[in-house]
């Protein structure tokens, strides 16, 4: 078992994205420090378009994802649908 | 090894040859486990130079702004040059003493104080 | 699948159409001659078809976001300076660290802005190049924002005033310097490993998460801001950098050894890098958000736990003297502090001793070391500060051949000795503060005897002579009793207190 993580800028956005995760990712944990939230997961997390869109109430591209992410751990796999970390091991 | 070069027989520049030094050499000391001094400190001096008048005229004014300083007795000290046990004549040369260019001398003193406890 | 997403390409087609389909296969020219630098490293590309972009990122949609990402940053810089930002940092000591930082780490941003402009060009696979150039453009955004972001405070200020200058020539700055400059002269395969890889996936959570986090803890809203939006592209470098690693060893059995003697390398250069990184964290932030040995925990050994873990089905292992960098933790913070502290005279900043409830944060956070090896040393200093003796060293001290930071770290079994390594080659003696760095030396030699040491180049003369308030004043540009020297009775606090006295 490894981590994967994410870390988000602490704003408006990443609060509804941060809330999509944890709906989609029971086991993920939400860390808050100074202007910034990590979230992390064993082995594997998904962000879904569909449900950030839910949550924000309009549409959003998984590539805007770029903005306020500023670090992760993990092989990345973006479609249109879905972003996801994940260790192999 | 040796570099893997875009072309053959790569080879930079000596940059600290003695050459460079103006008919000076250099020579490090540490006096070890006294960490009031961050790193061994980097002294340029003459080959010629007696053991002794190194000591005297370059070592002791560096070291001075030590506590121990005062009770620093060189004739009780053990030295180690480049990594060897080493016995210095004191009015021979730098240079006779075995010290060249780059050569680190290490000095080892007994207890001298209660800094000792913290490496100072 | 919605209705929406189906009405134009998908990301994957359009990344396929508007990156691979501009390659195209050379038919006068011989492809060695297009790529010169390809092999000579001995790194074996089978099909450069197999490189992944896992984020799938094309031009348009890299200016689309770019834009973006400029445009909250710059309203903040305009928003910063209009409401007098400088006056809302926590402690003016505070500013030694963003002086610090553009001294020695924005000038590493224009050079990985020109190593990505020129390893991109010798890269046969379009999605390396592709990959490169919008590092490249990035790497340069980097630079600009951080000058515009650090130009505010420069105009309020001391230390920030000539940093490219600097960076080319002060003693301590040869340490960044060099370690970019060791990569920018490698081969193209090595600068990936080294920057994309071993700089950006393993090391730089340390220098921007923990610091950013800190500038924002600290009042300094330039700052945290310039550096989250310069992470959210380092956030993209970093995948990057893993799939180059995955890429390269995938491709040929052979390039396994030598990628794993190049992490061997870049991990323990990026390690004695970042102990600037680890004082600034420790003692040059008057609020502290986390102590330098629990960010190692976190970032490397937690997360470049995991990532080793991962590489270990190519056959790669954990880095070589990966040990010694968890014993190192508790300790190089303090050691790199100290030698900042007794050479205050030569920086582009001031220096302190900590207050004592910053000593009181020291001893929780590093229980077995700061009590006994190194508040006593604060101690006895804050003595001799007293009685009007502040310590400055006057003597050179000895650096290392690779990493150039002077020999002040202690041997991984022995914290009361320094650590000190030497090696007799061609005639000639070299000195190091590690194995690791020692093993870096003995692996190009060639390579490593023209170090520009800066104690040595004082002591040949190049430096403006022999009067060391020359190099300092003349050579190096800091301002004697403006830029440096202890921060009590400084220029920058005397000016502090009448701002806040007039507020």
């Amino acid at each position: 078992m490894s981590r994967v993580f994410i870390a988000l800028q602490d704003n408006e956005n990443a609060r509804f994205i941060v809330e999509a995760i944890s709906e989609d990712n029971p086991g993920a944990e939400v860390k808050h420090s100074p202007a910034m939230i990590r979230v992390e997961a064993d082995d594997r997390l998904t962000i879904r378009r569909e449900t950030v869109e839910e949550k924000l109430g309009r549409d959003w591209d998984t590539q805007e994802l770029q903005v306020d992410m500023i670090s992760i751990g993990g092989n990345v796999d973006e479609d249109d649908d879905s972003f996801t970390l994940y260790w192999n091991t | 090894m040796s570099v893997r070069a875009n072309y053959a027989n790569y080879q930079g520049p000596v940059r600290d040859r003695v050459e460079n030094f103006h008919g000076n050499q250099l020579v490090y000391v540490m006096w070890e486990r006294h960490l009031l001094f961050c790193a061994p400190l980097t002294f340029l001096a003459d080959p010629a130079m007696s053991f002794e008048a190194f000591l005297a005229e370059v070592l002791t004014p560096a070291l001075a702004p030590h506590p121990e300083s005062e009770a620093l007795d060189f004739a009780e000290a053990q030295w180690r040059l480049d990594g060897e046990a080493f016995e210095p004549r004191g009015e021979a040369s730098l240079a006779d003493n075995g010290i060249g260019h780059k050569s680190q001398l290490r000095l080892i003193t007994p207890r001298l104080s209660d800094l000792a406890d913290a490496a100072i | 699948m919605n209705a929406k997403t189906s009405k134009r390409l998908n990301m994957k087609e359009r990344y396929r159409i508007m990156t691979r389909d501009l390659g195209w296969e050379p038919s006068y020219q011989r492809y060695e001659d297009i790529f010169p630098q390809e092999s000579f490293e001995g790194i074996k590309i089978v099909d450069w078809d197999q490189w992944e972009d896992p984020f799938r990122l094309t031009m348009d949609n890299y200016w689309k976001f770019q834009a973006e990402k400029e445009r909250k940053l710059y309203a903040i810089f305009d928003a910063v300076s209009q409401n007098n930002g400088q006056m809302k940092i926590s402690d003016p000591r505070y500013l030694n660290a963003v002086k610090l930082f553009i001294t020695a780490v924005t000038p590493l941003e224009y050079n990985a802005y020109k190593g990505y402009a020129r390893v991109g060009r010798q890269f046969g696979g379009v999605g390396a190049r592709i990959a490169c150039q919008m590092q490249s453009i990035d790497e340069l955004r980097h630079t600009q924002t951080q000058i515009h972001a650090m130009s505010h405070y420069n105009k309020y200020f001391g230390g920030m005033h000539d940093f490219p200058h600097m960076f080319d020539r002060v003693w301590y700055l040869s340490v960044p310097k060099s370690f970019f400059e060791d990569a920018s002269t490698a081969g193209p395969f090595e600068f990936l490993t080294a920057i994309s890889f071993s700089f950006e996936y393993v090391l730089t959570n340390l220098l921007f998460l923990p610091f950013m986090s800190g500038a924002a803890y600290n009042g300094d809203m330039n700052t945290v801001t310039f550096g989250f939006s310069a992470q959210s592209d380092e956030a993209r470098h970093m995948t990057l950098g893993l799939e180059i690693i995955k890429f390269i060893l995938e491709q040929h059995e052979d390039n396994v050894p030598i990628v794993q003697q190049w992490l061997d390398k870049w991990l323990w250069r990026g390690y004695r890098l970042l102990s600037i990184v680890g004082m600034m964290m420790d003692y040059m932030l008057p609020n502290k958000v986390m102590s330098w040995a629990e960010a190692w925990t976190l970032y490397y050994e937690e997360a470049g736990g995991a990532l080793f873990k991962e590489l270990e089905r190519y056959g790669i292992r954990p880095p070589k003297y990966a040990d010694q960098t968890v014993i190192g933790k508790d300790h190089v913070s303090h050691q790199a502090w100290f030698i900042f502290y007794q050479y205050g005279h030569a920086t582009a900043f001031n220096t302190w001793i900590p207050t004592a409830k910053e000593m009181d944060w020291l001893s929780e956070k590093y229980p077995d070391t700061f009590d006994r090896l190194y508040r006593p040393r604060f101690e006895l200093l804050a003595e001799k500060a007293a009685k009007g003796e502040r310590f400055y060293n006057n003597t050179l001290p000895q650096l290392c051949q690779v990493c150039q930071i002077p020999l002040a770290i202690t041997e991984p079994d022995d914290d009361t000795l320094l650590s000190h390594r030497d090696t007799v080659h061609d005639g000639e003696r070299y000195h190091f503060c590690s194995d690791g760095c020692r093993d870096i030396f003995h692996h190009e030699p060639e390579k490593y005897v023209q170090a520009w040491l800066p104690v040595h180049q004082i002591l040949q003369g190049n430096c403006g002579g022999a009067d060391m308030a020359k190099v300092i004043g003349d050579y190096y540009r800091i301002e004697m009793g403006e830029d440096n020297l202890d921060f009590e009775g400084s220029a920058e606090q005397r000016r502090w207190a009448a701002w806040k006295q007039a507020v």
